[in-house]
């Protein structure tokens, strides 16, 4: 019976996910939008956008060959699974051993390694240019990233999401290593869904964007599946920033039907919180140089760096 | 039983190899010698994985009456072996089904098939080899068969270099590792491996033989800085060989090494495991920064081996350093790890390199700035190097990835490590190993991009045939393994489990038993990983993804230009090439490494001059390690050359004074 039931919450989860994405962006646009004194669009713009979007037909470019078609399911399949592996509002689902937190790295690396490439299929000039910046910064943010992991697991002794999440529930205390880790995923996490000062999600003045020019050609319901994996991109790094630093009302297996209803209601709060902070942060900083990247993905893995090395002196005294 | 029937198979080897030497011109001699080459591999393909998975610790041994007289030459397989053994087999099978269909093509074939047999028979050897001078042996005739294959095609520019430096540093590793032997052999001569085995060495022996071992099996594998000839080498050969001696060729020298660091010496001191860890995070980041600076596809895949060997080299070097601390359970799992890269790296490397062969026979072309859109001409080649590609840069649910899963997963257990260096090393060499990991991605992104995506940059890429029917079938039989290793990783696990044991007496958890097929590298609530289920749920969400949309989405598609927002170009040379592409990583990155700078030059307005850009990079292990060597021979060798034309009386001379000299050194000695 309980596997039952925390396969029907495992279910839950990959819907869960998967409906409040668009309302993330959505909500994150308004405020920004609210900041700037604008009306902005509706809180539920991006699910008509991608109704839109499904509704219309594709433009395919004739030098277009069957990767450009089968990219974007692959997509948003990867990015849809790595978002349901994270816990939001329950830890220790069934699946959730599936994958730690290096394998949702990596999952993500593979529907970056796609788009990527999908954005060289065409092959003009603006695909090229997105791909080649986008695996600049990848190459940095993936490594810092991963030292990240590599702080967590070694203060929880695990790289299983669920049971960092179990362990930061717990009297863990203040630590400088977390700050430090906090600070290095948020930098990533910024990076990685081409938000400002990396990319602007905003932008189609040409030669400033990373995400936007890889998918340039893409139209339809490609372009929507694309959206949505963006979308989903997004709620996975607040997910896992609020699952590992704000883990309180995580739901346990086996705590019963309140503790998930709780669990939910915490994880809209945590993400409206994480939402209106990237707003703010958004819209007090301008954008930075492409080349000046490296030099603020350096700075986080140097922090992740920091942090697994104080962890190690911290642990002396 | 096993063992003979290995030794059979690598003398039908070797017999064919001297069959093929008068019969190599004869129309049917290709597909004779590959056909041969594929069955022997096969049968022993087959024996050494029985004996790997009946994983018994009982080892035979044989000895036959040739080599030294006073020796014989010994030979034996257990676990260790028998793993190496199916990597080389394995590795052999595929190339020759791909050079039943490659070797059609080849201009000269009398330089390759008499040596192509002699090579896979030497592989098999060395790996067999129980004594000193019958592995002293084969490797040597493994390098010099290998050295006969690059040599192929020696008219072409570039390639009698490579085979030149190649052979030098093929000296220097087996002279390397003659004194290695020397050493373990001793003063009293016993160079069979049991004697060496029950020999206790002292500190300072054993720190010697492990850096001779680290330039003897190192150069040959390709560590930074002994690296410079393996991207000459191996891309000059034949593709099949090319892929042979990337995939193969250097997991015989990781076997030297092993063989003799784990096996021979005994226990490890602990800062073996600073520094051999240290040497592969180097090597693995320096490979790759270099092949993304590479646009002939061949030689950056050459590059590639380079960094897949550093982190071969880190999971040794692991293992090691958890040895020395009496951590078994630690170094099992950083040894499993190293030695399931070991096959991964053979299958996917040798995918590529195949897909490399047949985008070589189609288009004449190796230099990735003149390919481009192969995808709509060799679809098939293209899906199977686009698998290896991602299996190579590590991405889920390949097999690379779950291989350098295991790997951080033994970095992760550093900080039980009681030195304070370790544990300040180990975490950094796990940054080194994410940054080559990212970066590989990059890499494969432009190697698969540039070159099967786009549109045709050159007539030769426009015209472009699928190829054959055996390339194919080799390519597809590695295809499948990479995705069967990627989400089936536990079976494979627990077929290195008596490897592990046999060298550190301990092995990782048994992975069978695992409910859902997944992989525990230490305890559950550690860590687990399960390729099958993140597969079948990519599967089943691309699935219900696509059967949405297909029910209520929009179905219609139009065929228009490309957007390129607003300006399509109908040039295709307006693409992004490979230098384009690698270029943000070229100044973040290259800058520092290699010493990068760019130099543009714009005419002024008004001037319709093109501009140019030229970009210089230096080649630093060259510049500082190789160029002042090869300058001091040279310099001595002109300073020798003096003495060539002198006269009979200086001769006499020089006699005389040599002869009073060792006669004094002769008089004091006593």
């Amino acid at each position: 019976m309980a596997i039952v039931l925390d396969a029907v919450v495992q279910l839950g989860q990959l819907l869960v996910v998967l409906l409040l994405a668009p309302l993330l962006t959505g909500y994150v646009r308004m405020v920004k939008a609210r900041l700037l004194r604008r009306q902005g669009p509706p809180l539920v713009q991006p699910y008509r956008d991608l109704l839109r979007l499904l509704r219309k037909e594709v433009v395919l470019a004739h030098s277009a060959s069957w990767l450009f078609r089968v990219a974007p399911y692959l997509i948003f399949a990867t990015t849809w699974v790595a978002a349901a592996l994270v816990p939001t509002f329950a830890a220790g689902l069934v699946f959730s051993y599936a994958a730690d937190m290096i394998a949702i790295v990596a999952l993500l690396g593979s529907a970056r390694f796609m788009l990527a490439l999908a954005g060289l299929d065409v092959g003009t000039s603006f695909g090229g240019i997105g791909s080649s910046r986008e695996m600049m910064i990848a190459s940095l943010a993936e490594p810092a990233m991963l030292m990240v992991v590599f702080t967590l697991s070694l203060l929880a002794g695990s790289t299983q999401l669920s049971s960092i999440a179990v362990f930061m529930q717990g009297p863990v205390g203040l630590r400088v290593s977390l700050a430090l880790a906090l600070v290095g995923l948020v930098m990533v996490a910024i990076a990685e869904n081409a938000r400002i000062p990396i990319d602007n999600p905003a932008t189609h003045l040409e030669l400033t964007m990373v995400h936007e020019a890889m998918i340039l050609e893409y139209s339809g319901r490609h372009l929507a599946l694309i959206e949505a994996a963006s979308y989903l991109k997004l709620l996975l790094y607040l997910s896992v920033i609020a699952c590992v630093f704000v883990p309180w009302g995580i739901a346990v297996s086996g705590q019963g039907f309140a503790a998930y209803l709780i669990g939910l209601t915490l994880y809209l709060v945590k993400l409206s919180g994480g939402g209106l902070l990237l707003a703010v942060f958004e819209t007090a900083i301008a954008k930075m140089r492409v080349f000046r990247v490296p030099d603020f993905l350096g700075a986080a893995l140097m922090l992740g760096l920091l942090a697994t090395l104080l962890l190690f002196v911290s642990r002396v005294a | 039983m096993a063992l003979e029937v290995l030794l059979w198979c690598v003398a039908v080897l070797l017999g064919t190899g001297v069959a093929a030497v008068p019969a190599a011109t004869h129309r049917l001699a290709t597909s004779l010698v590959y056909g041969l080459a594929i069955g022997v591999s096969a049968i022993a393909l087959a024996t050494a994985g029985v004996v790997l998975l009946a994983g018994g610790p009982v080892a035979s041994t044989l000895k036959l009456p040739i080599g030294l007289p006073w020796l014989g030459a010994h030979f034996r397989i257990d676990t260790l072996a028998a793993f190496f053994l199916v990597v080389v087999n394995l590795g052999s099978v595929t190339a020759s089904l791909f050079g039943l269909g490659y070797g059609r093509h080849e201009e000269t074939p009398a330089r390759v098939l008499p040596f192509y047999p002699a090579f896979l028979a030497a592989m098999n050897l060395v790996v067999l080899a129980d004594d000193a001078f019958t592995f002293l042996f084969t490797w040597e005739l493994m390098s010099l068969s290998s050295w006969a294959l690059v040599m192929a095609q020696h008219r072409r520019p570039g390639n009698a270099e490579a085979g030149y430096i190649y052979l030098l540093m093929a000296s220097l590793g087996t002279l390397a590792l003659l004194f290695a032997f020397g050493l373990l052999a001793g003063a009293s001569g016993g160079y069979a491996f049991d004697a060496i085995r029950a020999t206790a060495f002292s500190g300072h022996v054993s720190a010697i033989v492990l850096a001779l071992a680290l330039i003897g099996a190192g150069s040959k594998a390709g560590l930074v800085p002994l690296h410079v000839w393996l991207p000459l080498a191996h891309p000059a050969a034949p593709s099949h060989v090319s892929a042979l001696m990337s995939g193969v060729m250097t997991k015989v020298a990781v076997y030297g090494f092993v063989r003799i660091v784990f096996d021979l010496l005994g226990p490890p001191s602990w800062w073996w495991g600073a520094l051999v860890p240290l040497l592969g995070g180097v090597t693995a980041v320096m490979g790759v920064l270099y092949a993304l600076m590479q646009h002939d596809l061949k030689r950056l895949l050459a590059y590639h081996t380079v960094e897949n060997i550093g982190i071969i080299f880190i999971g040794l070097g692991l293992a090691l350093a958890f040895e020395a601390n009496q951590m078994p359970a630690a170094a099992a799992l950083a040894l499993t790890a190293a030695l399931f890269h070991v096959f991964n790296h053979s299958v996917f490397k040798s995918l590529l390199f195949f897909g490399a062969g047949a985008v070589l026979t189609a288009t004449g072309e190796r230099d990735m700035e003149r390919l481009g859109g192969l995808i709509h001409r060799m679809p098939l080649t293209a899906f199977v190097f686009l698998v290896g590609s991602a299996a190579i840069s590590a991405l889920p649910p390949f097999n690379g990835f779950v291989s350098e899963w295991l790997t951080f997963q033994a970095i992760l257990l550093s900080p039980a490590l009681p030195q304070w260096s370790l544990k300040f090393l180990v975490p950094a060499i796990g940054a080194l190993l994410a940054l080559s990991a990212a970066l590989a991605a990059a890499c494969f992104v432009k190697a698969f991009g540039v070159t099967f995506l786009g549109r045709p940059r050159t007539p030769a890429a426009q015209e472009a045939k699928e190829t054959d029917r055996w390339s194919l079938a080799a390519m597809f039989v590695l295809a499948a393994l990479c995705l069967l290793a990627g989400i089936l990783p536990g079976h494979f696990i627990d077929a290195l489990a008596p490897v592990a044991q046999a060298l550190t007496g301990e092995n990782v958890p048994r992975q069978e038993q695992l409910s859902w097929l997944m992989i525990v590298p230490i305890a559950e609530s550690r860590s687990s990983y399960n390729g099958l289920l993140l597969f079948a749920f990519i599967a089943l969400a691309a699935w219900s993804a696509t059967g949405v949309i297909h029910r209520w989405a929009s179905a219609a598609t139009r065929r228009s230009p490309p957007w390129d927002c607003g300006y399509p170009d109908a040039s295709p040379l307006t693409q992004y090439t490979a230098g384009s592409f690698t270029q943000p990583i070229r100044r973040v990155f290259g800058s520092v490494v290699f010493r990068a700078r760019e130099e543009l030059r714009m005419p002024p307005p008004g001037d319709t001059q093109a501009a140019t850009l030229r970009v210089r990079m230096r080649d630093l292990p060259w510049d500082v390690l190789y160029a002042p060597i090869a300058g001091l021979v040279g310099f001595a060798a002109d300073q020798l050359n003096k003495v060539q034309s002198l006269t009979v009386r200086a001769y006499l001379t020089l006699v005389f004074g040599a002869l009073v000299i060792l006669l004094m050194v002769l008089g004091i000695w006593q």
